[in-house]
């Protein structure tokens, strides 16, 4: 059994369909990495699997450890192992990130049959966490994600994994914005988490990522369908030759290249 | 008789048959009888009423509660009291007139209290209680007041509340409203602020089936004052909250920040008066309302209304409705927080910074637990 099959996925927003049939199988401890060019759904691809009601699933299936993924809440799924990355972190004043953080994986622990991490413990844990990822511990005090710099935010959302360990990790355009030696300090973080019980979908617009959160899959996303899949070389033909290498009409990103 | 002439007639009854007291305290009770039964309860025709109906109040034959008699008070009480709240205000005539046992505090000038003049108000009968206090900090004095209302059943509270500030004296200020939830609460406070005196004011509202807030200051030249506020309301419940800030003089500085939470059928109204007059040059004034309305059938009616008589002065004023924000809800569930925690999370979290503000550590874990067990009420 797949960790993860999808299986034909529509989805629309409002009267507009996003995903239009994707199907995509993920086998425990693989790392799949999605790329595409701007729009093509693949942060409606995260936010589905994660539940977000927004989207309307409106055709297909996705199974997760053999179970009816899109019957279950959002709050299911992560507690199940499920996580997603953020492309973009949610601000949320007034709740400390430290209360945050413990509330949920508390609610996980709780889901898994293990007793709760007293406020000394947790804290104990955090810490290593923390210097994996080289973060500031004033962070824990703050409120989640408030007044956080871009490359925080991600380095904030790598953190969050490697405390809720999840088992299906979807990174959503964490590289995005960041420096190389941010970017080296995610990928580190990502990396230490990586086993043959975890499994990744990395969504990225840049092959440099991949140099460090190297893929077993790399598949490319247009317009709601998955067109092309291949190996990790896949990412260095995109790098050499664009979307445009693959007939896909992209001019953000050919104008973006220089 | 009219509906009016028979509630006045009830009242009547109930001030006639109060123990008798000094002559001065008869003589201002008399006075303010008159001023009531002239007045009469107010009605949503009064622009200042125009939200919130008081007829359930003005309809019930309310009795005095039993055993309650008057307490000597020192000259230089006696020389403050009933002399800054309206009696314009029916609520303020209607409570002088039942005056009795005044809670009064002075501090004397240059005294800094360690510990807050606590002043609780426990009720449990079927009655009308008109509780008055008055406080007097003395010029550098500093202290802390602590009012707190709590009852059970059904009754009725009319508070006035005066507080007079001496010349750069500094007075923490917190009123916490637990009234029961058949309970009605009325409740003026008046605050004279002297020069440079540094006043600030926390209105936690949370419970009472029908609740009006008045908070009324005059600020004189450099005085600081804040208002922080905040209101939870679900089912039924009514909350209106109006306060006055009134800068009598130049340099004067007045923070306001007011936040609801709705839920339910419930209906709160803000309305926030700010006076600059026309030699208070220099002011400084910022008003913010902030409401959570967490249902569709709740009803938050919110209006700044500022009076600038003078030109060199800084005036801002805002007013926010909004609804829990969907993405942090999200948010909070991706990862594996449930939907009812997270919504009782960030309900709380819009509170926080009202609460954060309370300097006296166990009010603010009291009122913590308070909150907490509300708003797990709220989300489930
Ligand atoms: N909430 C929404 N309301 C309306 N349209 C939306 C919404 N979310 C996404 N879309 C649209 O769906 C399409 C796919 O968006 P999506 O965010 O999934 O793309 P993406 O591949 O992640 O793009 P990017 O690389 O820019 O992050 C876009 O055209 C976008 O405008
Ligand atoms: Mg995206």
């Amino acid at each position: 059994m797949s960790l993860l099959e999808i299986k034909d996925l529509h989805a629309t927003v409002g009267d507009r369909e996003i995903l239009k049939g994707i199907s995509l199988t993920v086998d425990a401890g693989e790392v799949h990495a999605i790329m595409g060019p701007n729009g093509s759904g693949k942060s409606t691809l995260a936010q589905v699997l994660a539940g977000r009601e927004l989207y309307a699933v409106t055709g297909g299936q996705v199974l997760y450890q053999g179970q009816d993924l899109l019957a279950m809440s959002p709050e299911d799924r992560a507690r199940a192992g499920i996580f997603l990355a953020f492309q973009y972190p949610v601000e949320i004043p007034g709740v400390s990130n430290m209360y945050f953080l413990k509330a949920a994986l508390n609610a996980i622990r709780k889901q898994q049959g293990m007793e709760e991490l007293d406020a000394f413990d947790f804290l104990n844990m955090v810490r290593e966490k923390m210097t994996l990822l080289d973060m500031d511990q004033a962070l824990l005090n703050r409120p989640v994600n408030t007044g956080f710099s871009g490359g925080e935010k991600k380095r904030n959302e790598i953190f969050q994994m490697a405390v809720l360990e999840p088992k299906l990790a979807i990174l959503d355009e964490t590289d995005s914005g960041l420096d190389i030696d941010a970017l080296k300090l995610v990928a580190h973080g990502v990396n230490a988490l990586r086993g043959p019980e975890r499994s990744m979908i990395v969504v990225t617009h840049y092959q440099r990522l991949l140099n460090y959160i190297v893929p077993d899959y790399v598949h490319v996303l247009a317009e709601g369908r998955i067109v092309k899949s291949g190996g990790k070389e896949l990412a260095l033909e995109l790098e050499e030759s664009g979307y445009a290498g693959l007939g896909i009409a992209d001019e953000e990103e050919a104008v973006g290249k220089v | 008789m009219t509906a009016v002439a028979e509630q006045i007639g009830n009242w009547l009854a109930e001030f006639s048959g109060q123990a008798p007291a000094a002559p001065w305290l008869q003589e201002l009770r008399a006075a303010a009888f008159q001023r009531f039964s002239e007045l009469g309860f107010p009605t949503t025709h009064n622009e200042e009423w125009r939200f919130t109906n008081v007829a359930p109040i003005a309809r019930r034959p309310w009795r005095n509660p039993p055993g309650k008699s008057s307490s000597e008070l020192p000259e230089e009480a006696r020389r403050h009291l009933a002399q800054y709240a309206s009696q314009a205000n029916p609520f303020v005539a209607l409570n002088t007139a039942f005056l009795a046992d005044v809670a009064f505090f002075q501090v004397p000038r240059g005294t800094v209290l360690e510990k807050p003049i606590e002043v609780t108000h426990q009720v449990a009968s079927m009655a009308a209680y008109h509780p008055r206090t008055l406080i007097l900090a003395g010029a550098n004095a500093q202290c802390t007041i602590v009012e707190t209302f709590q009852g059970t059943g059904s009754y009725f509270t009319n508070a006035v509340t005066e507080i007079v500030a001496g010349e750069n004296a500094v007075v923490d200020h917190y009123k916490i409203q637990l009234e029961s939830r058949e309970a009605y609460h009325v409740a003026t406070m008046q605050v004279q602020l002297g020069r440079n005196a540094n006043f600030t004011t926390h209105s936690i509202s949370v419970g009472g089936a029908l609740v009006r807030n008045d908070v009324n200051a005059v600020l004189s030249d450099g005085t600081e004052a804040t208002l922080n506020g905040l209101y939870l309301v679900n089912g039924s419940q009514h909350i209106d909250n109006h306060t006055v800030i009134d800068h009598a003089k130049p340099h004067g500085t007045s923070h306001e920040l007011y936040k609801g939470i709705l839920d339910g059928k419930s209906s709160a109204v803000f309305n926030g008066r700010i006076i600059v007059r026309k030699d208070a040059q220099k002011t400084d004034s910022k008003q913010t309302n902030k409401n959570l309305v967490l249902s569709d059938e709740a009803v938050i009616d919110t209006k700044p209304e500022l009076q600038i008589l003078a030109d060199d002065v800084r005036c801002t004023h805002g007013a926010t409705i909004g609804q829990l924000d969907s993405e942090a809800l999200f948010y909070l569930q991706s990862r594996g927080i449930g939907k009812s925690d997270a919504r009782s999370l960030l309900t709380y979290a819009f509170a926080q910074d009202i609460i954060d503000r309370i300097k006296v550590p166990e009010l603010k874990d009291r009122l913590e637990k308070v909150l907490f067990e509300r708003f797990h009420e709220h989300a489930h």
